[in-house]
């Protein structure tokens, strides 16, 4: 049994329902069987599953589905919108203390990335927020977690107060408070050491230093990798301390992150952060909606949209348009392009947000990084003149460019031929984005 | 525990209760009937693995060989049944115990794994177990990623009384390595034990990373005997086995640390991954002191497992 994603494995499951013209019960609880057999393997919650998969039955065998046209998709529909109401329809954005410091309190098992997730925080409460973050180490347990902390705040950018291992946790978060307001910092975020839900000590060390920072937001660090036991500890975290939203961690593995969706339905609280990498900046808002189309396979278009609006130089995009529309577009552009798409990330996390591209079926990611360093290296070894007509490069031009370039021949072949689809691929975008909706659309009523 | 929050459905509140019994109540529940085993109770029983993790085909399979079982013997009641889950479950860990190291000849131990599964709380672990056992043990800090993990490895050498090879943060874990094997001999260590930073296994180029380290243990180790452990979080789902997939098609795995198991967890995916991948367990972390790692024994987890 090999493993496959959830999507695919949805995918699946609904071509064979989009095969037929109409589903009977028997096709809804077939095809409802793999969705119950995808999700668990999501590691999702059975619970949950089993909570989902009547809904789901209930509305699609309730004639909504006999009657529509196209009644596979009209289950995808159901599926997903179930899927996003598991999630909480809405992405959560941060809110700020009205009144001075806003106290954020992490807090999770042992190895969930609480220290990671509290710099990516703080370094996008900085950016995108405007705020001046303090963190405040009291993982007081674990070696060199303070240190650790120390160096994540320091890559960050972030001030970060500790008053070494001996103090009580509860104390060294309240100095913190002070320290902030001291130095006018208007967001702190407590990194606490990681424990197990069930040890007695540990929780109501917790507990205590809630009552005396009275945070804002304690939010529960999840690793997206957790399976079953998550509801476990979501709901122990919830009842004994109270949480208020959760940061899911290490999204940017092959899971599918089904904890999640059992997190969400067991607490009723929401996602709020979603760690995506190893660097300080891989950090988003949590869409529920985004995540529900990518587990069904939908892509998500919004965040490769969001990332290539924060990645692209606006300047630099106008002008390429400009060359689309009038047919000049260059080697120059091409290598230009490829730098920018480097710069939204690694690019099989790009891949996977492209409707369509079925990651299991392209087995194990195989695009190389260096790929795109041969190519600079290609590009680079020819003339201005042969970069900006490409037609010129004769049989005697390319074991030029290929000597120049250390590559081989075979190399310069595919990169011009890649290039030239490219071209027709952006002159058939270009000429589609001149069709009548031309710029934002008006208020006809005004 | 019985505190009801506004806004949830009740019905799966009633649900979670359920899923917060440990496991073992759960079968309890089930076979204490003393009734004959039906559907019903093997279907309970599918669930009950599920929810330890076991994942959805090897839970199949398993009760599909109890069924076979009840079939044979339909004598069988609860207690019946319960004991021949027990085997099967022991059965398919091949209930042997093993330690890894030999007496005689040195050893090289290579630890891997994703991020924040225990890796370098286990290695201080192991170096304690066998410095307890009378060996030299040598520690390579070859997490030269992590901020502050070369720290956090030195606290728990000089906890374990284990000598630490490590170059400056950002280095080339590779030739930590390198230097640590060339160390070892010089010094007559007879047990090496290697850290590495945490790295998804999804990740191309770190895990060609752990291939050149895996690569240079290889060659360098010569006569020493080599074990590569996966480490594997309790708490962790059905990724847990593409984990091991992964990381057994890129280094030599030859047995799996299961940590956190002192938490609610039961880590009933290392069955899926012993029937998969044929990778045995070989020590199991039970809490955050010293001797909180003990040799796996399956016997006891399948006891652990279903009371």
């Amino acid at each position: 049994m090999a493993f496959e994603g959830l999507t695919e494995k949805l995918q699946q499951t609904f071509k064979k329902l989009k095969g037929k013209g109409k589903l009977s019960e028997k096709d809804v609880k077939e095809g409802m069987r793999e969705v119950r057999l995808a999700l668990l393997e999501a590691d999702v919650n059975f619970l949950v599953v089993k909570d989902f998969i009547k809904k789901v039955t209930d509305r699609a065998v309730g004639g909504e589905v006999m009657e529509s046209l196209t009644p596979g998709q009209q289950v995808i529909k159901i599926v997903k919108e179930q899927l996003v109401e598991l999630m909480g329809s809405a992405p959560s954005r941060p809110v700020f203390s009205s009144s001075g410091v806003t106290k954020i309190m992490l807090v999770g098992l042992q190895g969930a990335g609480k220290t990671t997730a509290a710099a990516k925080m703080a370094k996008y409460f900085e950016k995108r927020s405007g705020k001046s973050p303090l963190l405040v180490a009291c993982d007081i347990y674990r070696p060199a977690a303070i240190k650790q902390l120390h160096v994540m705040g320091e890559k960050a950018g972030i001030p970060v107060f500790s008053m070494g291992d001996k103090g009580k946790p509860a104390d060294i978060a309240k100095a913190g408070l002070a320290e902030a307001k001291k130095n006018g910092r208007d967001v702190v975020i407590i990194d606490t050491a990681g424990r197990l839900h069930i040890d007695d000590t540990l929780m109501a060390e917790l507990k205590e230093m809630k009552e005396k920072v009275v945070p804002d937001q304690v939010l529960l660090v999840v690793d997206a990798m957790t399976g079953q036991d998550a509801v476990n500890v979501a709901q122990a975290f919830n009842s004994r301390i109270g949480i208020d939203g959760i940061f899911l961690t290490k999204l940017d593995g092959d899971s599918r992150g089904g904890a999640a969706i059992s997190v969400k339905a067991v607490t009723g609280k929401p996602v709020k952060f979603v760690g995506t990498g190893e660097k300080v900046e891989d950090i988003e808002l949590f869409h529920p909606d985004r995540m529900a189309s990518r587990i069904l396979g939908m892509g998500d278009v919004l965040t490769l949209i969001e990332k290539a609006e924060q990645s692209f130089d606006q300047k630099k995009a106008a002008e390429l348009t400009r060359k689309l529309k009038s047919q000049q577009f260059t080697l120059d552009d091409f290598l230009e392009q490829l730098r920018q798409v480097r710069n939204m990330g690694p690019i099989d996390q790009i891949m996977g947000m492209i409707p369509g591209i079925n990651k299991g079926k392209m087995g194990p990611m195989e695009i190389d990084e260096k790929e795109l360093a041969w190519v600079e290296a290609i590009i680079n070894s020819m003339t201005p003149a042969e970069r900006n007509n490409p037609s010129i490069i004769s049989g005697s031009r390319r074991k030029r460019i290929a000597a120049g370039s250390g590559t081989r021949i075979q190399q310069v072949n595919r990169l011009l031929k890649q290039f030239e689809q490219t071209r027709k691929l952006m002159r058939q975008f270009a000429e589609m984005g001149k069709g009548p909706k031309k710029g934002k659309p008006g208020f006809p009523f005004i | 525990m019985q505190e009801r929050q506004p806004g949830l459905i009740p019905r799966f509140m009633e649900g979670l209760k359920k899923s917060r019994e440990d496991i073992r109540k759960k079968v309890d529940r089930v076979l204490s009937l003393a009734n004959k085993p039906d559907p019903e109770m093997l279907e309970e029983l599918e669930e009950a693995l599920i929810t330890a993790d076991v994942g959805v085909g090897t839970s199949l399979e398993i009760i599909e060989a109890l069924n076979e079982r009840i079939r044979q013997d339909r004598s069988l009641t609860g207690e019946g049944v319960r004991e021949e889950l027990k085997s099967i479950i022991r059965e398919m860990l091949d209930d042997e115990r093993t330690e890894a190291v030999p007496e005689d000849t040195a050893t090289v131990i290579l630890v891997v794994g994703v991020n924040g599964v225990g890796k370098t709380t286990s290695i201080g672990k192991l170096a304690a177990h066998y410095k307890h056992r009378g060996k030299k043990v040598l520690i390579a800090a070859a997490d030269t990623f992590r901020a502050a993990a070369i720290e956090q490895l030195e606290v728990w050498g000089q906890r374990a009384g284990a000598e630490i090879i490590k170059h400056s943060e950002g280095s080339d874990p590779a030739a930590v390595v390198f230097d640590a094997l060339g160390a070892a001999r010089a010094r007559n260590a007879e047990v090496v034990i290697c850290d590495t930073a945490g790295r998804l296994h999804n990740k191309k180029n770190l895990m060609e990373e752990l291939k050149k380290i895996q690569r240079i243990i290889n060659r360098e180790a010569g006569d020493c005997s080599r074990e590569t452990y996966l480490v594997l979080d309790a708490t962790t789902g059905q990724n847990a086995l593409v984990q091991a997939r992964m990381f057994k098609e890129i280094t030599d795995i030859t047995g799996i640390i299961l940590t956190k198991l002192d938490g609610t967890a039961k880590g009933g995916i290392v069955l899926a991954i012993k029937r998969e991948l044929d990778i045995p367990v070989k020590y199991v972390g039970l809490g955050e002191g010293m001797e909180d790692l003990q040799p796996f024994d399956g016997k006891a987890f399948a006891q652990a497992f279903l009371g």
